[in-house]
């Protein structure tokens, strides 16, 4: 096996496609669901595929597409097999129902992809009832297992996932009775509140926190709290949909002993999406948390020209530089230097607060290597930076820091 | 049985220790009955402490509960081995933060000598810190139990409660004890459910309720007031951090927050202490996260590095009193085992063996049971040992084995099978979570929920 790549979702199966077309054989994709096509195989509804297969498709269809592709281009999709163990030196463990096999390909394109964090790792205090849930659980209920959840439903969390949770929860015959957000505004875009406020009249709830979630069996009633004026309100409902806040689903990175980036979490990956362990490269959503599913697949299609390079005997860099951001700043990514065009040409930012016209500077040891103004930062949405800049970067220097000189908020 | 009886000896209560004791009494000839008010055994207290495997080293000399700790803790452990409940001697070390801490462990020294544990032994702060290297700065000293270990606290009572029934015992879950009543002739009417038994003897195993029962059957002897214990478990991420248990060097009113790791390859830290009122109220609250969050920083600031995997909450049932209640009424007929705290999953099989001789002494008639013995071995879900998911040769028997369900805890279609089909089989997420270890990890859900709770709706 020259590559294995893992995981078959989007970027995994774009990662697999292209190396197909770039004339890559030996490609195995490791998928541990039973169908590959990752997170789009439950999200139902349109706008998927835009800015890699430019065409709108539903996410069932777009994840069915890419698989058939990857495999037509001749990679092998073992579904319901999954990396069990890998070590900093080690091959990759897999366990599948035809049983336990080591791989020691040339070659790993780690595609993990992410998850949203549970209410549990979000450290909501009160009882632990049924009917506290994420968007992944709620689209896999009620899409993929046609489940009937009914009642009524707060939804914590408003970026673009959670007026998509909002649309799940009415297919699955509950009521919407609000949304919060501990932020002063929604995340996701305009014309998603206005149609969710006059279809749904479901509340927003800004600057506000879940504080406490009761009830047994199930949630009875949710507890939320102001966060500037400190008064509290109660909610009463039958399920609670926790939203976004992704986390890079990074296990096997930590166990191959790649080095992580503190702020996305993912691997710390370069330009060409290597990793800091020779061979091993890094794609998707793995890298930062929750981007569009396309823009997870361009960037498998962007680490399988790499692969390729690789395979064909390109080395590996012998040295990167880091880059790093200062708050309010969330992470950029990609998270190293080491030369060449990032995917899409572009460098993703996110912050953590809503800034207008932020000024965005990137220096290394003190130096400017450039400056310039972004139309708006939305926390949980990504900026776009260029990449001209990397070439004025000192190959040899210390890390490159990106900041916010100046904003309106 | 008795003429005129259902039953020669009714447990109340499905805890560990109710657990133990019918398997205890099992092993004779005798017909027993567990009931269990919740709907699973071992879904209370049990399932929610610090799951350790104590030697009863810091136990107060002399009393009932040190000499079942420490007899227990032999009991359990060569139990475990043999059943194959997940168990690991990680060893203690019990940190000094401050001088005071310092100058008092030669007394806690001295304290486990009086029990009879002899390897406790003081350490610098250099040896300290060469075993726990992630330890915050300013620990002065530590004593190092080597003996010390962690236990599954969910394996435990199942495996009790498994062997008692396939030797035969009556088992009934979501079944409360409504009412107590002595029979003219001995023995006792007990009412629970739609239904009711008459039994010879009575053991009160209710826990948080055994006073309620108590105090049926008009004793006065304590009452439970519920000391809340919130816990947080973290990433397997962190096990790496973490080789020991790290104890607080215990003061009058609580033995401290402690850092352990779990038999399922996770770090827990925990518990809180706190008196409430209600004996449901398993609710984690803003301050004690917050509480557990400063002394975890205080401990190993690197932990608080790491994602929460989850947050437990249990209910120890503390009484007025410092020991076990364990006493039997000979002429009612009537076993009461009260006042278990946080030891009772390590004493479990030696309050179980010292109820059985409080019967015995009473007059029941103990031969052994006839038949041969029950061969028990649990379904492993520990981390220390050979998983179904690492099994080729099983896999290669059985693909179902090879199929995981549950990515981040690693649990295949196979074992979830396999606990659908046992002798006390899972009724709700939570049993199954207990018995496979789905739906325990990190996600909580994102990945497998959906199709674990199809696969509970088929079963049910």
């Amino acid at each position: 096996v020259s590559v294995v790549v893992v995981g078959g979702g989007p970027a995994g199966l774009a990662a697999a496609r292209e190396l197909g077309r770039l004339g890559v054989p030996d490609v195995v994709v490791i998928e541990r669901e039973r169908q590959a096509g990752g997170i789009p195989r439950h999200a139902v509804h349109q706008g998927f595929g835009l800015r890699d297969l430019r065409r709108p498709l539903s996410g069932p269809a777009y994840g069915r597409r890419l698989a058939a592709f990857a495999s037509r281009a001749g990679a092998e999709l073992r579904a319901e097999t999954m990396v069990t163990g890998w070590s900093p030196e080690g091959p990759l463990e897999l366990t599948g129902p035809r049983g336990r096999e080591l791989l020691e390909p040339d070659t790993v394109i780690l595609a993990s992809g992410c998850r949203e964090r549970p209410r549990s790792a979000r450290l909501v205090p009160g009882s632990r009832p049924a009917g506290v849930i994420t968007t992944g659980t709620l689209q896999q209920l009620v899409y993929l297992k046609g489940e009937h959840i009914g009642g009524r439903a707060l939804v914590v969390g408003a970026e673009h996932v959670s007026f998509s949770a909002l649309l799940t929860l009415t297919h699955g015959g509950a009521q919407p009775v609000g949304m919060t957000t501990e932020l002063a505004r929604h995340q996701s875009l305009a014309a998603f509140r206005a149609g969710a406020a006059v279809r749904f009249r479901a509340p927003l709830w800004t600057r506000t926190r879940v504080s406490a979630i009761h009830g047994r069996p199930r949630v009875e009633e949710v507890e939320l709290t102001d966060l500037d004026g400190g008064g509290t309100r109660s909610v009463a409902c039958e399920t609670v949909v926790f939203t976004a806040d992704w986390i890079p689903d990074n296990e096997l990175a930590v166990m191959g002993g790649l080095e992580l980036d503190p702020a996305t979490r993912g691997p710390v990956v370069d330009e060409a999406l290597r990793t800091s362990r020779p061979g091993v490269f890094a794609v998707g959503n793995l890298l930062h948390g929750a981007e569009q599913a396309d823009v997870a697949a361009l960037s498998g299609r962007h680490a399988a020209a790499a692969v390729a390079r690789f395979l064909a005997g390109g080395g590996w860099p012998e040295r990167r530089v880091r880059i790093g951001c200062r708050a309010p700043l969330a992470w950029v990514s990609p998270t190293a230097l080491a030369g060449g065009p990032p995917p899409r040409a572009r460098f993703l930012v996110r912050s953590r607060e809503f800034l207008r016209h932020p000024r965005i500077e990137i220096a290394q040891d003190g130096r400017p290597l450039w400056s310039g103004r972004l139309a708006r930062l939305v926390p949980g949405r990504s900026g776009r930076l260029p990449d001209e800049w990397t070439a004025r970067a000192d190959p040899e220097g210390g890390p490159v820091t990106v900041l916010v000189a100046s904003a309106r908020g | 049985v008795e003429r005129g009886f259902d039953c020669d000896v009714l447990i109340a209560g499905g805890g560990v220790v109710g657990c133990a004791i019918a398997r205890e009494l099992t092993l004779f000839d005798l017909r027993v009955t567990l009931l269990e008010a919740g709907p699973d055994i071992g879904a209370g207290t049990s399932k929610a402490n610090t799951a350790l495997l104590h030697t009863g080293f810091d136990a107060k000399p002399g009393t009932l509960e040190a000499e079942l700790v420490v007899r227990g803790y032999e009991q359990l452990g060569r139990y475990a081995e043999r059943v194959g409940i997940p168990v690991e001697r990680s060893g203690a070390l019990l940190v000094a933060w401050s001088e005071e801490q310092l100058g008092s462990l030669p007394s806690i020294v001295e304290q486990s000598h009086a029990n009879g544990y002899e390897p406790i032994r003081e350490l610098s702060a250099e040896e300290l810190y060469r075993r726990e290297p992630h330890l915050g700065s300013g620990a002065l000293g530590a004593l190092e139990v080597p003996d010390e270990g962690i236990i599954c606290p969910f394996t435990t009572p199942l495996a009790f409660a498994t062997e008692a029934v396939l030797a035969g015992c009556e088992l009934r879950r979501g079944v409360a004890v409504t009412s107590l009543e002595r029979l003219a002739d001995g023995g006792l009417l007990v009412r629970a459910g739609a239904r009711e038994w008459r039994t010879r003897y009575f053991v009160n195993a209710a826990g948080l309720r055994s006073d309620e029962l108590d105090h049926m059957l008009g004793h006065d002897g304590f009452t439970v007031t519920p000391r809340r214990g919130e816990l947080i478990v973290f990433d397997k991420l962190s096990r790496r951090l973490v080789s020991h248990i790290v104890l607080a060097v215990p003061t009058k009113i609580t033995k401290g927050v402690l850092i352990a790791p779990t038999v399922f390859g996770n770090v827990m830290l925990g518990p809180t202490a706190e008196d409430v009122e209600r004996k449901d109220d398993t609710s984690s609250t803003a301050a004690g996260l917050d509480y557990l969050r400063a002394e975890g920083g205080r401990i190993m600031p690197a932990l608080l590095e790491q994602e929460v995997t989850a947050v437990y909450v249990g209910l120890r049932a503390a009484t007025e009193h410092t020991d076990y209640q364990v006493s039997i009424h000979a002429d009612e007929g009537y076993v009461c085992v009260g006042g278990i705290r946080s030891t009772g999953l390590s004493g479990s099989m030696a309050i179980a063996e010292h109820v059985r001789g409080l019967l015995e002494d009473a007059g029941l008639t103990l031969s052994p049971r006839p038949g041969p013995p029950v061969e028990l071995t649990m379904p492993n879900i520990g981390e220390a040992f050979t998983r179904p998911y690492t099994d080729a040769e099983r896999i290669a028997a059985d693909p179902d084995y090879g199929r995981i369900v549950c990515f981040c805890e690693r649990v295949t279609r196979g074992e979830i099978r396999d606990a659908f089909a046992s002798p006390i089989p899972p009724v709700d997420l939570d049993g199954l979570r207990r018995r496979t270890r789905a739906h325990m990890g990190r996600c909580q859900g994102f990945f497998c929920g959906a199709e674990l709770a199809s696969l509970l709706e088929e079963r049910a």
